[in-house]
């Protein structure tokens, strides 16, 4: 067992001696495999199944771009990375990308040096308090024992309403989801909040669901999207448009059922025909084929068809789309043209 | 006088048995557990604290329920009553032992490289044991690395060859001096693997005849037994090295020594694996990966050297001085003196120090639940207890996961006690 | 060649020595600047004078989310030298006790005591943290228990809350302090507790001068008893001395003095685990004195207790302590894994918090590096001085 060591300095000496810098976008395809950096279990985000087969909404974003890079959306290495590990681990180079459920904000953005592609979910942080206490609001909350899990924006955003509210509370930071779950079960703390998607897929986890309220007030915005590394445009178009293209799909009624038969015979319609390649040179100027839309439909369907399977009423977790309908609908979702 | 004698005996009387309170369990119980009223308020206390905890654990563990698929379910078959729910055991024993992700159909992998490293320790644990049986011991990590990982068998197999040609070289070369051999091996073994490492096609790995599996998908107990080995076995040449340096004469390396050991061992493990999991990737080239096990091998690997090479060196510090004094008389040099005197004597004293050093680095290598890899501590508080299914059973998971390790370490703790007695030259 | 040449041989090993570790360190710190650059990192600690933003949950100084990073790294040094601090000592105890007792000649007790030993050396200590967390917070009541008329729990004597989130115990207060401040007046105490000290050092002098003369030592044990609580007991009654009851109080108890579950689920953890250690330690020393000795002892006519305190201890110290200092810097070095139970000692928040706030890995891991090395060089002095203070003379 010793001799993983021994291979690994020896393919190291190898290794940095053939490395020349190339992009990420060759570096991924020389590779035929895309690092995709997720988290260690959030149902519903992402997360292995029984079989141990990756699943989730920000899987699907990672499958996305592997099947218009490789052509391939089996071709990922999930990388379950810690709140703490995520951020070393994409500037480091470990991961080619980062999708879990990662807060876009300003100091990430310019201190951190990643590029945010876009928002893949908006969210915002919520409180979810056993039924039995009868509280309403977040403002009956003086006093109260707080679960946070711990390494994201929570803390800060729980710090800053508590504190402009005046009311007091007691923070119990906690790693896990599963802790966080323990301790909030076994009444050491009365509320727990994270953002409100993560608690909708945790109170789903729960015996007996229907004993936790989660709150009607958002505190935050979260808007959670995938990452790249600073400085490689190349690649954060590429990342970029295949999430845009999930967004487009699901705004021009591309579906997985019907992309067959649209790939075929193409359309009426010039957008559709110019995602799928019909018309134009799209997947070219990224660098790409010109099927790259279609093997993304196929794999992993549009934007809707994900977060309905994922998130949706299909799921478990039975979240409405809410801000996350498309902008003609109500929501937030909106593709730039692709042209 | 009269020849009339009062009686004599002429024979023994037999010795009558003692009486029944000196003899026996009755003797026994009143000597060990009655003997004053301090002692007999004691055992008192504690008959009663063992009948507490037996009078819990007893029904929980008799009640037990083996064959349901949730929590829900079992707690139906139990209806109330104390009962553990050995169940989640046996629905997610796999990924107890081996993590969720290794694919099921390669178990056999690991198990005969479980298997075989039996044979693999048995030579260097117990001595009567032919000496030729270190041949396979040496094959072995290139063997376990192949079953474990699969992929190419050529990898292996030229880190093998880098070692056998760096022997050769050591062998030929070291007859003129040891420092030539010594530079010699290494060239020779860097210069096989750089060339091997050329030979060997890109796509050897793709239709070997073991699928290779990516060491991020390592888990469960099967990954706390691997870093224990790995990092055990490695940790000791760099260990006896240190502690050379430690008692070397030269300025520098002695600092160099001093300094890493006393560095090492002034941190807790857990900033060192920190270091592995954020720090140490911006140290390696750009563009080259090094994947999170081969660096958290890294650090637990320097962690126990440091602790061993104190151990080799308390070794060293209790040989009479005398034992050097003869081997300088003798005109051996450095080299020699220390592989042919000091160190068999040294090693043999520290021998249970250094079984104790890898009884509490097994037990350390829990801690790698905490930077996100999912060995069994990490698969009972991450996937496990996250889980519909099983949202709840601590007891179950918490009480198992102690078993394990405590079999383990008990076990080489045992052997450490039988080595010492083995050991033991001095006529007490 | 050099190397074959005595004189010159040490000096050409350590300059190969010093060229190998100079372009080690180039490789890595070449690695390191060029990484750093390509991701457009730089190493800056200015995020320490920053707003930290995030609330801890025990604070022995002032602090809130408008702290900055370096104070939230202060509370969690302090946080760590209180749990080692109150582990060592409960270690100690566990140790001792069970040392002594796995030595007795009831022989229940000492196999019930290498049962304990064994066990708690062999299950690693993050699996004892947890266990014991969740004996904390599954099996004790929740504050939500103690509600209501037909309330599932109840404070023990009216004084103790035991919970799930931590244990509430009286606290006390000086009615009418003779200071205004309530830390002056606890200096006070503190104070005449220090003169008892220095009081009951004289008695035994005393003891001793009188023993000399006249061959018999005066009791002093009532005499000392005293000295300790007279005068401190008359001191609080003169400043009134009251306690604040824990009480329900919305969500949580309030009032009292709150020791919270995380504190308490390493403090005994580590104490107990490390106790097994101890344990061996103290039975290996007190093996460790030769039978002759106690025989001797015996022989000049001391009595038993007096053997245990004049001969056998002073001498079985000699062996005890040192190992005893390298588990007190084991007790802190593993309380590092407050961060599996949500204790904000300095891992969980400058190695934690701060770490996924700001994003400096580099920075907080070697700043917490630096801590425990500097924590450890200096029980490292206190070892080395009390070895050398108790060095048997020798050639």
């Amino acid at each position: 067992m010793k001799k993983s060591v021994i291979y690994g300095a020896a393919t190291l000496a190898c290794m940095s001696a053939v490395a020349a810098t190339a992009g990420t976008l060759d570096d991924v395809k020389a590779r035929g495999k895309l690092n995709c950096g997720v988290t260690t279990g959030v149902v519903g985000f992402s997360a292995p199944n029984a079989e141990g087969v990756w699943e989730g909404f920000d899987v699907d974003v990672c499958r996305a771009v592997a099947a218009a890079v490789l052509g391939d959306s089996t071709a990922v290495e999930f990388v379950p990375t810690t709140p703490k590990t995520r951020f070393t681990a994409l500037s480091a180079g470990e991961i080619d990308m980062l999708s879990r459920v990662t807060t876009w904000t300003l100091s990430r953005d310019a201190d951190l040096k990643f590029t945010f592609v876009g928002v893949n979910y908006y969210d915002g942080q919520g409180f979810m308090v056993p039924q039995e206490l009868g509280v309403s609001s977040a403002k009956e909350l003086d006093g109260a024992t707080v679960c946070i899990q711990t390494g994201t924006t929570t803390e800060l955003n729980l710090a800053d309403f508590f504190r402009s509210n005046n009311i007091s509370y007691e923070p119990v930071p906690i790693e896990t989801v599963a802790e966080a779950q323990q301790q909030y079960i076994a009444g050491s703390c009365d509320v727990f909040t994270t953002d409100a998607s993560q608690l909708a897929s945790t109170r789903a986890t729960f015996e007996n669901p229907s004993d936790h309220v989660i709150l009607g007030d958002i505190i935050s915005k979260e808007p959670l999207g995938p990452t790249v590394r600073h400085g490689d445009d190349e690649w954060a178009d590429v990342v970029r448009w295949s999430y845009n293209a999930l967004v487009a799909a699901e705004e021009l009624g591309v579906t997985s059922a019907n992309i067959g038969t649209l790939a075929e015979s193409g359309s009426d319609n010039p957008e559709i025909n110019r995602l799928l390649g019909k018309e134009g040179s799209m997947g070219e100027m990224l660098g790409l084929d010109a099927d790259w839309a279609v093997r993304i439909i196929s794999a992993v369907g549009n934007y809707g068809e994900s977060f309905e399977r994922n998130l949706g009423s299909q799921s478990a977790i039975g979240l409405a789309r809410g801000l996350n309908a498309l902008w003609t609908e109500g929501g937030l979702q909106y593709s730039p043209p692709v042209r | 006088m009269s020849t009339e004698l009062a009686f004599v005996r002429t024979e023994q009387i037999p010795p009558s048995p003692p009486p029944s309170s000196a003899i026996g369990p009755k003797k026994w119980i009143k000597d060990n557990l009655f003997s004053s009223i301090p002692n007999t308020i004691l055992t008192i206390v504690t008959i009663w604290l063992i009948y507490t905890v037996l009078m819990v654990v007893v029904p929980w563990m008799a009640n037990g329920v083996w064959n349901t698929s949730s929590l829900t379910e079992c707690r139906e078959v139990l209806q109330g009553k104390t009962g553990a729910c050995f169940s989640v055991l046996s629905e997610r024993w796999n990924q107890i032992l081996y993590g969720f992700k290794y694919p099921v159909d390669s178990y056999w992998r690991p198990n005969t490289a479980l298997i075989l490293l039996a044979f693999a320790a048995a030579p260097v644990m117990f001595f009567d044991l032919p000496r030729k049986m270190l041949i396979f011991t040496a094959i072995y990590p290139f063997l376990a690395y192949w079953l474990i990982w699969g992929g190419t068998i050529l990898g292996p197999l030229v880190a093998l060859l880098g070692f056998v040609a760096g022997g050769f070289a050591f062998m030929r070369l070291s007859f003129k001096s040891f420092a030539a051999g010594f530079f010699g091996a290494i060239i020779a073994a860097f210069a096989v693997w750089i060339i091997g490492g050329g030979l060997i096609p890109e796509t050897a790995s793709e239709n070997s005849l073991l699928a290779a599996v990516p060491s991020r998908d390592l888990g469960g107990f099967m990954l706390n037994l691997m870093l224990g080995v790995t990092c055990v076995s490695l940790s000791l040449p760099l260990g006896i090295a240190l502690a050379l340096g430690r008692q070397s004469n030269m300025p520098l390396i002695k600092g160099i020594s001093v300094v890493f050991i006393e560095f090492v061992r002034g941190v807790p493990l857990i900033t060192l694996l920190f270091v592995a999991s954020v720090m140490l990737a911006y140290f390696f080239p750009p563009d080259s990966t090094v994947d999170l096990f081969l660096r958290v091998v890294i650090m637990i690997t320097m962690f126990s050297a440091a602790y061993i090479a104190e151990v080799i060196r308390g070794g060293l510090a209790a040989l009479p001085k005398g034992q050097y004094e003869a081997a300088d008389s003798l005109g051996l040099d450095y080299p020699q003196a220390m592989r042919l005197i000091i160190l068999p004597q040294a090693l043999k004293i520290s021998i249970p120090g250094i079984v104790n050093v890898a009884v509490g680095l097994f037990k350390d290598t829990t801690l790698v639940s905490v930077i996100s890899m999912f060995d069994l501590v990490g698969m009972i508080r991450g996937p496990i207890l996250a889980s519909t299914e099983w949202n709840g059973v601590y007891w179950e998971l918490l009480g198992f996961a102690a078993f394990l390790f405590f079999v383990v370490c008990y076990g080489i703790s045992q052997y450490s006690q039988w080595l010492e007695r083995r050991l033991a030259t001095d006529h007490r | 060649m050099l190397i074959y040449d005595t004189r010159y041989r040490s000096l050409t090993f350590q300059v190969i020595a010093a060229l190998v570790l100079a372009l080690s360190f180039w490789f890595l710190g070449n690695n390191l600047i060029q990484n750093l650059r390509a991701a457009g990192l730089n190493i800056s600690y200015s995020f320490l004078g920053e707003t930290s933003g995030y609330d801890i949950n025990q604070v022995l100084i002032d602090y809130d989310s408008r702290s900055t990073h370096l104070r939230a790294a202060i509370v969690g040094i302090l946080n760590t030298l209180l749990v080692a601090f109150f582990a060592c000592i409960t270690a100690t105890i566990f140790g001792v006790i069970a040392g002594v007792l796995r030595l007795s000649n009831n022989w229940l007790v000492a196999k019930v005591m290498s049962v304990y030993v064994e066990i708690f050396r062999n299950i690693p200590v993050l699996i004892w943290i947890i266990i014991i967390f969740t004996i904390m917070t599954a099996v004790l009541p929740g504050p939500r228990a103690f509600r209501g008329d037909n309330a599932t729990a109840s404070m023990v004597l009216d004084l103790f809350a035991f919970t799930n989130r931590g244990i509430y115990i009286p606290s006390p207060h000086f009615e009418s302090g003779l200071f205004d401040s309530a830390v002056q007046n606890w200096l006070l105490v503190i104070a005449f507790l220090v003169g008892s000290f220095f009081a009951t050092r004289r008695v035994s002098a005393w003891a001793t001068a009188k023993q000399e003369a006249t061959g018999v030592r005066p009791s002093t044990f009532w005499i000392n008893l005293a000295i300790w609580f007279v005068p401190v007991i008359l001191l609080m009654l003169i400043m009134g001395l009251s306690w604040e009851v824990p009480a329900l109080k919305g969500f949580n108890f309030a009032g009292g003095i709150k020791v919270g579950g995380p504190l308490i689920a390493l403090w005994f953890a580590l104490s107990i685990y490390t106790g097994a250690f101890i344990a061996e330690n103290v039975r290996a020393g007190i093996q460790a004195i030769s039978k002759g000795q106690t025989e001797a002892a015996s022989a000049l006519g001391l009595r038993p207790s007096r053997v245990m305190n004049l001969v056998v201890l002073p001498q079985a110290l000699r062996v005890i302590i040192p190992p005893l200092i390298s588990q007190y810097l084991n007790i802190t070095k593993n309380s590092s894994l407050a961060i599996a139970v949500g204790y904000a000692d300095i891992t969980a928040t400058l190695g934690g918090i701060t770490l996924n706030q700001t994003g400096r890995a580099i920075e907080c891991v070697l700043l917490l590096m630096l801590f425990y090395l500097t924590i450890s060089l200096l029980i490292s002095v206190v070892m080395n001085t009390y070895n050398n203070a108790v060095k048997l003379k020798e050639r």
